[in-house]
């Protein structure tokens, strides 16, 4: 079968071998199968299908059961993600604070969408309900690095300073 | 016995065991609460909201097909609520739903269709946006379209918890929820067996089997074929349910003149070759116990079923009997012993069968099942399919008389007509093995192996040992069998396995019967029952009878298992990936 | 390690002074510090607001100062959260009980140079209000943001270090359990519980006592106990500063319900946008177990419990009940009908019992004071108190704990320290996206659970976001909307497609398509929502819609047949001109309208083409001389 995802897959050995020893762990444990996902988003960076017949195999339940448990939570992805992920809160806090226009600035700034990657693969911009730092409102993250107080101004700054970090 | 509950169901007194759910316990008052995501023993999540029923002193409305019944409990179901209630839900549904009804498959048989028309709908009020989903025609036997599914997860549990095959399921969540295959990448990625339960448990025209009957038409009008149908024992019992006659009609003799009236053709009975396997399984069983082969032995006769080991359990494929399917058996015997005969090339001899089946779509497929390139069977439609022929051609079935089918292939024994149940193979080559065990004609009636239960077992005393045998209809039941064989639980020496639940006559290719059909009643047994008349009241009850088989094997195939009978009647399998 | 009381005691009274000094103002503390091995203790925030803010470096640094400095007699403490998110990072120094308040590292140096080596506390790095007009510093409870708070279920945030269990033993921390175990019938609880009057505080409010009871009730050899922490309503995170400051409150609190109902493990359902709470919990089971207060024969009584942690990953729809515990077997976290109840077939289709982390937070307490004094406090019919995240458009944004009937005006105006620029308040949120918006003449309505449902909103499990004028009622909905069709599971139809149309209606009217029959629409389909969906996100989904157009129906009806957004929010209704009596034609709104919608000479006022503009309100922000107006 012919998918972008298996193209691009480039698992190495050392990846499957903590794949393979994250399910032995979870193999025999009631609801194991979320606590693998989890592991293998964390080991691999996101969920392509290689991973998840892999998990299905080792599980045993069947692929359809993997691709709807990883497809019906929001944290599940199934592409790679951005070598910079940026986060902006939608939480209500920071939306009556105008989160709105911060991701809006930044999805101009990239010239994507929310949930997308940059072509590059330098940054892939997601937004989340509550980082619970409502204080702060309205809020963003990069790499999980929190930033507060933010304005369409200083997010887009923000970004530029991790771009001009690479060079 | 479980403890009693009285409860009202709209003022009506009604008394039901304790753990009846309302939608259940209302059938008593006459009362029907439709429903759309419920089906009896397959589907019960009170997902669609359709049978939504008021209880008094209660807020909200709650799904009876999921409430439990209490005592002293008072139920009304046709309150303004209620109906509004429905009314919307159904209104939502049909705002998502890709109303192509004038060329839906299911265009008269439309379980949303009847609900919209029993509920007055007439307009689109809440117009939207509609998901658009990639028709999913990977298969040579299914098609899905998602644009016409209704989430009412019916197909995705008979897939997972019935049949334990988990080729579709439910993906992502909320307005994007659809059901498919992994990453959508089509059925034909999937360990999906073609078995077509999906299809029969499907409310609307969301899945329906890829439909051959252009071909047919084609064939029966080329002047250089020689068109050949046959069809499956089940088929005489089910196909008078697409023309309105009740269920467990017997309608052989019709359907043997409506075919006759689609063109210059001559029409078989498959049930001929159903006792050529079993003449072959036989005595392979006789071998296997003799030569010490892998035991215990697997029928073969279902394709569903051989696809499901093949994905799931490639190392018992040197357990299954290496007998064709009946269907194929057919082909080979009509591409070879047949053409030699009538002086017909095989390439000008197009073969249909008519099976209650969507998996003998895919059978007809494989590459091992040919010869020369040229197919044992050129195309399979399912009974759905000849009723639609038939209808096309304006035939007025009800009224047809009845014909008998072509010789030399329109005898058969009782034997093979129980084919179309499960336990019917079973029963069928036990007879047969007594005979050539025990030298007697006596022993017919093996009853318990008989029945819509899924899971029989039975031993019986044949050639002075005790044979244990299983049989297992649904592949989640299968699946329960072999893994008791692994754990060394069970010691068997012979296990029939028929994909669908309750066997053929409730096959995937089968008339779909609605929910409000299949809730209220045991649809299989009353199918079953007409094969079981059919034997009990034939002459020849052991395929061993036949004189068919006689000729058959007199003339050409010299003697079971060895020679041209091995080449012709005989296949391989394949070990496939189970994700 | 085997836990006895003699050891629980002996452990207490080894820590007690030492974390009694930050209950204690000045005088008091003083003198107790004597009796420490530290002269100083300094509490920092270690809570996600302040640590978002910046409160490691702050650690990082203090402790780089009293190293460098070679003071050993001065501790610091990580603490959880102190409340007042919006001035983090927060340091408090005991005895003297000096709140500082938006510490920077620098602030950090000073306060151990200034402070800690000279005595002399920093007054202008102090949070202004602990400052008295003479000088003198005032304690953290006169404040206005303290003074009517009563701190039950938060009364060891920002109090004690959360990865030690030793100070959470030093308050009385397990306690309850031993008094449980040793001396109470699983009845005694129960009834305990039931006379305490404690609701569940996730929302719903059904009573805690009843719960267990039908649990206890419910045969089954194997039965579990979970809590709820999946926190997803946004805009809150009482449940989060519970975790992060006192989990050890949790843990025990379940190990009294396991052994009430007759379970032996525990689940903590925990969102994993919640690293720091994960990982206080994750330390927090370890010791307790190191301890003997979880697993095998906790207090030689032969009970054994132990409890484990789950994540979720992203589904608002799991911290509904049944959809938790689907999550948990490790499925998609879809909601199951109910009967049968949990109490019954839960987990695992065993027995379960469920609450959420405020819920369990409580339990100790009322074990240990017992239920006369818990059912004192608050209403008739809620007892207790309610935390609440105070967040949106107020001073003090923060978590605060009142008792059961304060009113809202109290919270916002007094806690909350009113609405920030001079604004004026419209409407306050409770309940997330199953709640809904209260209006001003609400504002003196005393909260409980009764009261809040009977104006329109619920509860909840504690949001409360505050807006002001500048926010248009029917964004807001549509905010909601948006969150919840975003979040439904998809099971149910008239949720899955009803969320949908509903947002859809919406998005008409807030960009100027809407008709008067919309609004017809809108009632018609929140009204079969809330009768016919299968779950609670679906049955409440509608609310923020139904109560802004009973409150705001004029709002509503200024989009529909004037085209405006009174509040000036919806973009679709807005224009963007120069007024070019302001405009100098500086050029710079031109040079940077991302759409090149702006044009003009230098010099001269300059004109915005409406129809290319598409009112991302940039110029508006750039320019210096007010000119660009929105109307």
């Amino acid at each position: 079968m012919n998918t972008n995802n298996q193209n691009s897959f480039k698992g190495t050995p050392k990846q499957e071998r903590e794949l393979k020893k994250v399910i032995e762990n979870h193999k025999t444990q009631p609801g194991g199968l979320m606590p693998v996902l989890q592991e293998a988003q964390a080991i691999y960076g996101y969920l392509p299908i290689e991973v998840q017949r892999m998990v299905a195999e080792g599980m045993n339940v069947p692929l359809s059961e993997v691709y709807g448990v990883a497809t019906f939570y929001s944290q599940f992805s199934l592409t790679p993600k951005g070598e910079h992920r940026i986060s902006v809160c939608l939480g209500t806090a920071c939306y009556v604070k105008g989160a709105d226009k911060i991701l809006a600035a930044i999805e101009e700034k990239l010239g994507i969408k929310s949930g997308e990657c940059t072509p590059d693969g330098m940054f892939s911009i997601e937004s989340c309900r509550c980082l619970g730092a409502c204080g702060l409102a309205p809020v963003m993250t990069v790499d999980g690095e929190v930033y507060g107080k933010c304005t369409p101004e200083s997010a887009v700054r923000i970004i530029e300073s991790y771009r001009n970090k690479e060079d | 016995m479980k403890k009693q509950i009285h409860l009202k169901i709209n003022g009506i007194p009604v008394t039901v065991p304790e753990g009846t759910t309302i939608l259940q316990a209302a059938k008593q008052a006459n009362i029907e609460i439709p429903s759309l995501c419920y089906l009896k023993d397959v589907n019960c999540i009170g997902a669609c909201r359709i049978c939504v029923v008021q209880i008094v002193g209660r807020k909200g409305l709650v799904a009876s097909c999921v409430y439990p019944v209490e005592e002293g409990m008072e139920v009304l179901t046709n309150t303004p609520a209620v109906r509004a209630s429905r009314k919307t839900t159904i209104e939502l549904i049909l705002s998502t739903h890709h109303k192509k009804c004038l060329s839906c498959v299911r265009g008269n048989n439309c379980e949303l269709q009847k609900l919209s028309y029993d509920y007055g709908i007439d307009e689109d009020r809440f117009k939207g946006e509609e998901p658009i989903y990639k028709i999913d025609d990977s298969t040579p036997y299914v098609v899905r379209d998602n644009n016409k599914c209704i989430q009412c997860l019916r197909c995705v549990s008979t897939c997972n918890k019935i049949q334990t095959v988990g080729a579709i399921g439910q993906i992502r969540r909320g307005f994007d929820v659809h059901v498919g295959s992994p990453f959508d990448l089509g059925l034909s990625t999937t360990s999906c067996v073609g078995c077509g339960q999906c299809i029969v448990s499907c409310p609307v025209g969301a899945i329906y089997e890829r439909s051959n009957i252009d071909d047919v038409w084609d064939a029966i009008s080329n002047p250089n074929k020689k068109v050949v149908f046959f069809t499956a024992p089940s088929i005489a019992a089910t196909l008078g349910e697409c023309f309105g006659m009740p269920v467990g009609t017997n309608v052989e003799g019709k359907m043997v003149t409506a075919i006759r009236m689609l063109g210059d053709v001559s029409v078989f009975n498959m049930n001929v070759t159903a006792d050529l396997t079993i003449m072959e399984e036989a005595h392979e069983l006789i071998e296997r116990i003799q030569t010490k082969k892998p035991l215990p032995m697997f029928t073969s006769c279902c394709p569903g079923w051989i696809k499901f080991c093949e994905h799931n359990y490639p190392e018992l494929l040197p357990h299954l009997s290496t007998c064709k399917s009946p269907q194929q058996m057919f082909g080979a015997v009509l591409k070879s012993y047949y053409c030699q005969k009538n002086n017909i090339d095989p390439k000008d001899l197009y073969v249909i069968s008519v099976i209650p089946c969507t998996a003998k779509k895919f059978e007809v497929t494989r590459e091992e099942l040919s010869n020369h390139g040229i197919p044992d069977v050129d195309v399979a439609i399912t009974t759905r399919e000849l009723s639609r022929m038939i209808k096309g051609a304006g035939i007025a079935f009800k009224d047809l008389p009845d014909s008998d089918f072509d010789q030399p292939f329109g005898v058969a024994t009782g034997a093979a007509a129980i084919f179309g149940a499960t336990g019917g193979v079973m029963e069928a080559a036990l007879r047969t093995a007594a005979n050539l065990l025990d030298g007697t004609n006596e022993k017919v009636d093996f009853m318990d192996v008989r029945g819509v239960t899924g899971i029989k077992e039975a031993t019986y005393r044949i050639g002075g040992t005790a044979v244990d045998v299983a049989v297992a209809s649904g592949l989640g039941n299968a699946r329960k069998v072999i893994d008791m064989i692994r754990s060394g639980e069970k010691n068997y020496l012979f296990v029939e396995i028929m994909a669908c639940p309750g066997g053929c006559v409730n096959g995937g290719g089968q008339p779909v019967q609605s929910d409000s059909v299949r809730n209220y009643s045991e649809l299989k047994a009353k199918r079953a029952a007409v094969l079981y008349r059919a034997d009990r009241e034939g002459e020849l009850r052991a395929s061993h009878e036949s004189p068919v088989m006689h000729l058959l094997y007199d003339e050409y195939f010299e003697h079971p298992g060895k020679a041209k009978a091995h080449a012709l009647l005989h296949t391989t399998y394949t070990p496939r990936d189970k994700n | 390690m085997e836990m006895t009381l003699e050891k629980l005691n002996e452990i207490q009274n080894k820590k007690r002074e030492l974390v009694m000094v930050r209950k204690l103002i000045a005088e008091k503390g003083e003198e107790l510090s004597t009796h420490t091995q530290y002269r100083k203790q300094i509490l920092v925030c270690g809570g996600t607001g302040c640590t978002s803010s910046g409160s490691k470096k702050v650690v990082e640094t203090l402790e780089a100062e009293l190293k460098e400095k070679q003071i050993t007699d001065v501790l610091i403490v990580k603490t959880g959260c102190f409340g007042l998110c919006a001035l983090g990072p927060v340091v408090i120094v005991y005895p003297e009980g000096a709140f500082y308040s938006q510490t920077t590292p620098e602030g950090a140096k000073r306060i151990v140079d200034e402070h800690i080596i000279n005595g002399k506390v920093c007054k202008d790095l102090l949070y202004p209000e602990t400052v008295h007009e003479d000088g003198e510093i005032l304690p953290l409870s006169e404040t206005r943001f303290y003074k009517k708070q009563m701190r039950i279920a938060l009364k060891n945030c920002g109090v004690i270090d959360p990865e030690n269990i030793e100070e959470y033993i030093a308050l009385d921390g397990y306690k309850a359990l031993y008094k449980v175990l040793t001396s109470m019938s699983q009845d005694d609880v129960i009834s305990t519980l039931l006379a305490s009057g404690l609701r569940g505080r996730g929302g719903a409010g059904f009573p805690t006592g009843k719960k267990w009871a039908f649990c206890k009730a419910s045969k089954g050899d194997v039965k579990y106990v979970c809590c709820n922490a999946d926190e997803g309503d946004p805009g809150a995170f009482m449940d989060r500063s519970i975790l992060e400051g006192d989990p050890h409150a949790v843990l025990e609190a379940m190990a009294i319900a396991g052994y009430t109902i007759g379970a032996h493990q525990g689940f903590i359902y925990v969102r994993a946008e919640y690293p720091i709470a994960v990982e206080r919990l994750r330390i927090a089971i370890r010791q307790a177990r190191e301890y003997g207060l979880l697993g095998k024969n906790i207090f030689g009584t032969g009970f054994d419990f132990d409890i484990e942690i789950r994540l979720g990953a992203g589904a608002f729809v799991c911290g509904e009940e049944t959809a938790l515990m689907t999550s948990i077997e490790g499925k998609r976290g879809e909601p199951r009908p109910r009967p049968p109840f949990p109490a019954v077939k839960g987990l695992f289709e065993k027995p379960t019992v469920l609450n959420n982390v405020e819920t369990y937070a409580n339990v100790a307490q009322i074990i240990l004071k017992g239920a006369e004094w818990y059912s004192s406090i608050g209403t008739a019919t809620s007892k207790g108190t309610k935390v609440f995240a105070l967040g949106g458009k107020i001073t003090n944004v923060g978590l605060v704990e009142v008792p059961m009937g304060t009113t809202l005006r109290e919270i916002i105006e007094e806690i909350g320290g009113g609405i920030p620029n001079g604004k004026k308040f419209k409407a306050a949120q409770t309940g997330g996206p199953s709640g809904g918006c209260i209006p001003a003449c609400h504002i003196d309505t005393p909260i409980d659970y009764e009261n809040l449902a009977q104006i329109g909103s619920m509860m909840g499990s504690g949001g409360l976001i505050v807006m002001d004028e500048d926010t248009c009622m029917v964004d807001i909905a549509k905010f909601y909307l948006e969150f919840t069709c975003d979040e439904s599971c998809g099971k149910c139809s008239p949720c899955r497609i009803g969320t949908r149309r509903l947002l859809q209606l919406l998005e008409k009217i807030t960009s100027g398509k809407g008709e008067m029959e919309d609004l017809e629409k809108i009632e018609e389909l929140s009204s079969h929502m809330r009768v016919s969906c299968l779950c609670a996100l679906g049955q409440t989904a509608s609310n923020p819609v139904v109560s802004t157009l009973h409150y705001f129906r004029e709002e509503y009806l200024a989009h529909i047949v004037d085209k405006t957004c009174p509040a000036k929010k919806c973009k679709d209704l807005l224009r963007y001109t120069i007024d070019p009596a302001k405009c100098k034609g500086c050029t710079l709104c031109a040079r940077n309208c991302p759409v090149k919608a702006i044009s003009g000479t230098v010099k001269q006022p300059h004109v915005i083409d409406h129809d290319k503009c598409i009112k991302c309100g940039l110029c508006q922000t750039n320019c210096k001389f007010g000119a660009i107006v929105k109307e």
